[in-house]
């Protein structure tokens, strides 16, 4: 038999200062365990699927719904000072940029934080505080895989598909506009809107969205799964989870956007 | 309801469970403070205790659902905080744990809550033989026409019950279960006490029952113990526990209402 010592809990720096550090470590172990598992057998195909439609169909309502009117307001606004210059002509291509640049994948983003990110953190953590994932892992299956393997390559595979309707919608949005003003067809704007789209434009803004999928996915997922304290817990791992994903949404959009740029004017 | 054996429990003398010198503490709050505890094949013991004795911790320890601070666990013979993943998930399997408040997957139906070990483990088994032994044993545990509601629609009583089917379709050989009659009325809790013993006599299981339920206690209960501080206090028949002059004792018991 091990010999018995029962260890008074001792602090390195401070209590605070610890459990940050502690926190770190745990957010750097899951997504390290995320990597690992994501590519070990057994896969849980099906329960992708479910997430993937969760995810993704069931945001297409409020992701139209915003794309189209971002499109159409962004057109009006620019609108006046376009047209000091005489280059209302210019509006596709201003807005074209404008939206698969930094709009469709910031905004789509955004909603999905709040949406899909909220929705994760505060089902996990529900199921955290009524033991039903323990209650997996007396299964003798895998909670890790089953819940967070799933949704977090959900929401990776999801968001960048939302952003690209968004993008379309958005500009959709936009010719409406353009149409009840300039009489454009819609060959011609589409035309104008995308001429000055370059490859980069698009890989960027599809790498942009495969980030922002991924860190919606994780933060909510480690919030929810890690929660504690009953339904307060549940509540708050939610909203922590949004805040979390957003902040962290804004810090990559302006590193990426450093880099993409760097790649651009290199080129 | 028929009380168990008075004989202070042993099954038959194989050791399945055993613990020495546990020690949990949870920020700085000792839970448990140097538990030791035998439990032999085929018995059903009993821990009574205080709600936040630390009755619950025990029992997830001896499940690997918490890690010890100190101490032994043995499981089947194995020390269940030194096996890897795989490992502990095979030692799982033999154990059916039954939680709280049922912890049945709300997103999915009775069936699909029962289903999803069943064809995680049982690979090979055709639909056609899943769903007829999912309809058997829920058969056998009175919930017939359930298989396609969801957890919400359930009583809190069904909710053991399926609970318990969700643990029993694996075959464990070691059952743990966390305030069984906790929440439900007098009369289900005599029905799910009822349904302990039924599944120790049909399936030959060694358990662990957490309970504050004296009725609970006396019923399912070959041996009894008392947990307090975080220590083993007295350890029996339902009798012996009882019988005692200690303060600790007494104030938890209210024998005339049992009698």
């Amino acid at each position: 038999m091990e010999p018995i010592s029962k260890q008074p809990a001792k602090y390195v720096i401070s209590k605070n200062v610890d459990s940050f550090f502690s926190e770190i470590y745990a957010i750097i172990k899951f997504i390290g365990l995320f990597f690992k598992e994501v590519f070990t057998p057994p896969y849980e195909p099906r329960e992708v699927i479910k997430q993937c439609y969760e995810i993704g169909y069931r945001s297409l309502a409020l992701i139209s719904l915003t794309g189209f009117i971002t499109g159409l307001v962004f057109t009006k606004q620019s609108r006046p000072s376009l047209s000091e210059f005489g280059a209302t002509s210019w509006l596709p291509s201003l807005v074209g940029i404008a939206i698969i640049r930094a709009l469709a994948p910031l905004i789509t983003a955004l909603i999905c934080a709040g949406k899909v990110g909220s929705n994760i953190g505060a089902e996990l953590g529900s199921m955290r505080v009524s033991e039903q994932i323990e209650a997996m892992e007396m299964s003798a299956a895998d909670p890790f895989k089953f819940l967070v393997v799933s949704r977090v390559v959900a929401t990776t595979i999801m968001v960048p598909l939302l952003v690209m309707y968004m993008g379309l919608i958005g500009l959709l949005g936009s010719y409406v506009n353009v149409h009840v003003n300039e009489q454009t067809s819609f060959t011609v704007f589409f035309h104008d809107a995308l001429v000055k789209i370059s490859f980069l434009d698009y890989t960027a803004s599809v790498i942009k969205a495969i980030v922002y999928g991924f860190t919606i996915g994780i933060v909510g997922c480690y919030k929810g799964f890690n929660a504690t304290k009953g339904t307060e817990g549940v509540g708050r791992a939610a909203n922590v989870s949004v805040v979390i994903s957003m902040f962290l949404i804004f810090i990559e959009e302006i590193i990426i956007v450093q880099i993409i740029n760097w790649i651009r004017y290199a080129g | 309801m028929q009380d168990k054996h008075k004989d202070g429990g042993m099954g038959n003398g194989e050791v399945v469970i055993s613990v020495r010198g546990l020690y949990k503490s949870f920020e700085d709050i000792p839970v448990l403070e140097g538990v030791d505890l035998d439990v032999y094949n085929s018995e059903n013991v009993v821990v009574l205790g205080r709600s936040g004795s630390g009755k619950s911790v025990l029992i997830k320890i001896i499940a690997g659902l918490l890690k010890p601070d100190a101490g032994v666990v043995k499981v089947m013979g194995e020390q269940v905080d030194k096996l890897k993943k795989k490992e502990l998930r095979q030692l799982r399997l033999k154990i059916g744990f039954l939680f709280q408040g049922s912890a049945l997957y709300d997103s999915m139906t009775v069936k699909e809550n029962i289903e999803f070990s069943m064809v995680r483990h049982f690979k090979n088994m055709a639909a056609s033989e899943v769903s007829k032994a999912i309809a058997e044993i829920l058969d056998s545990l009175g919930l017939e026409h359930t298989e396609n509601k969801m957890p919400s629609e359930l009583s809190g009583g069904q909710k053991k019950r399926v609970g318990i089917a969700r643990t029993l379709i694996l075959h464990p050989e070691i059952m743990l279960y966390d305030e069984p009659t906790g929440g439900l009325d007098p009369v289900t809790s005599v029905e799910i006490n009822e349904l302990i013993n039924e599944v120790q006599k049909k399936y030959n299981t060694t358990s662990i029952i957490i309970t504050h339920d004296l009725t609970c206690a006396k019923t399912t209960g070959d041996r009894v113990l008392m947990l307090h501080d975080g220590k083993f206090i007295r350890q029996g028949s339902f009798e012996e526990v009882f019988d005692s002059n200690d303060e600790r004792v007494k104030s938890f018991y209210d024998y005339n209402f049992i009698q």
